[in-house]
Parts: C-alpha cells; structure tokens; sequence
C-alpha cells in the first residue's frame, strides 16, 4: 500500500506545507510590491526580499512532493537567512526590508520557528520511513 | 478596523472555534461549515470592492500597492486552504482550515494599519 508510505505532505505535514504556502505567497507579494513601486530605494535589500520569496516557494513545492533533499537544503537556507538577516537587520530599517528582518518580528516570529520545525519534521519522516522498511 | 472587518472577524472566530470541536471530536467538516467559509470568502470580496472604492476619496499616506496587495491576496487563503484540506480527510486536513481561518484576522489588523499610517 503506497498510501501507508510516510510523506512530508501526510498529516503535520499537512498543516506544514500550508504555513509554507502562507510565507510564499506573503514573502513574494511583499517583495513584488516594493520591487514594483520603489525598487530604487533599496534594491540589494528588497532583492534579498524576493529571494525569501523564491525559498519559500521552493520549500513549499518540495515538502508538497516529498522531494525531501530539496525540502532540505531549502529549509536550511530558510533558516541561515532568517538568522543572518534577523541579525543584521534593525528594527526600523527601510520598512522591514523582508519577512525576515528583526528574527521576523513583524510576522509574529513565525519564520523564526518554521524552519526549526520543518527540520523536525523532515526528521522526524526520514526515520518513520527507514524504521518502515526494515 | 471597519464595520465588515470587526464582523468578519467574529464568523472567523466562531467558525475557528466550530473547526477546533471538529478537529477534537475526530470529525470531518460538513457542507455547513464549507457553506460558512464561503460566507466569509464573500465577505472578503466585499471587502475588495470596499476597499478599492476607498481607495477612491481620501487615501494620504497609504501604502497603496500594498493595502491592494492585502485586499487581493486575502482572496487566495480560503480557497487554497479549502483544496488542500480536502485531499486529507484527516484532523490534520482539518487544521489546515483552522490555520486559514486564524490569518484572516491578522490580515484585517494588517489592512487596519496600512490604511492608518
């Protein structure tokens, strides 16, 4: 029964990859209206806004399919960005540049937690589905 | 916040609440409950047209790409929500729901600023 397989989509996952699409879909409008409206007023910064966007679409699309190496290396990047940029960003800084700015506080420090959990969970299937195939 | 949103917001909390028995009690959603989701979708809707009209008179100060970005993506939530549940029957499938209903309120105290600043 195929079906039985673990998947990063089945159950928490569920719930997981809609969290994802949230941050996709907010990340990118996000950055699409500054890039659209004011794109010159700080272009590397609202950039790197659109590029959360791309990983939060990446990261979506791949625990949607179970493509768990991508899901990885995505989830990874998530959380090296929200880290470094959370670190480097003031509060203020140009409208918080990004969903990431100041660990997220602007989105309840959502995209601080996610990535911890998406790892978790990435986890916590690699193991239900080596312990399912002994 | 306006007279829609403070309304909206309430059929979001009762249905949230009606998704949280749903999900304790083990049990999926019925058509009433897919018929108040689109009640509020259509609130949503209204919210647009409301919204844009607005945007019409007095707007000083408004970051107005995005309060339309917020008006118009507000729209995607419950419809994706509502898709991607119903491929799991599961409480899970149903958190998903619960998960939609609860950024909406969020997206109005959001609109609320943006149409303050």
């Amino acid at each position: 029964m195929s079906e039985q397989r673990p998947s990063t989509r089945r159950g928490l996952g569920r719930i997981l990859v809609f969290v994802y699409g949230l941050f996709a879909l907010s990340a990118t409008a996000r950055a699409l209206v500054q890039l659209g409206t004011q794109a010159s007023k700080a272009p590397v910064a609202y950039s790197l806004s659109l590029f959360s966007g791309i990983v939060y679409i990446v990261a979506t699309w791949a625990l949607a399919t179970d493509r768990r190496r991508i899901a990885l290396v995505t989830i990874c990047v998530e959380l090296a960005g929200v880290l470094v940029i959370g670190t480097l960003s003031h509060p203020d800084d140009i409208d918080r540049a990004s969903v990431w700015s100041d660990y997220g506080n602007g989105y309840g420090f959502v995209p601080l937690v996610l990535p911890f959990f998406g790892l978790w969970w990435l986890w916590h299937i690699g193991r239900a589905t080596r312990s399912g195939s002994e | 916040m306006t007279a829609l949103q403070i309304a909206l917001t309430a059929v979001a909390v009762v249905i949230g609440l009606w998704l949280v028995v749903l999900i304790v009690a083990g049990r999926e959603p019925n058509d009433w409950l897919y018929g108040a989701l689109g009640l509020l979708e259509l609130g949503l809707i209204a919210q647009l047209v409301i919204g844009l009209v607005r945007l019409g008179g007095d707007h000083e100060g408004v970051n107005v790409a995005a309060y339309v970005g917020y008006l118009v993506g507000s729209l995607v939530i419950l419809p994706a929500a509502f898709l991607w549940s119903v491929g799991e029957r599961s409480r899970a499938g149903t958190g998903v729901l619960l998960v939609a209903v609860a950024v909406i309120p969020v997206l109005f105290l959001r609109l609320h600023q943006l149409w303050t600043a």
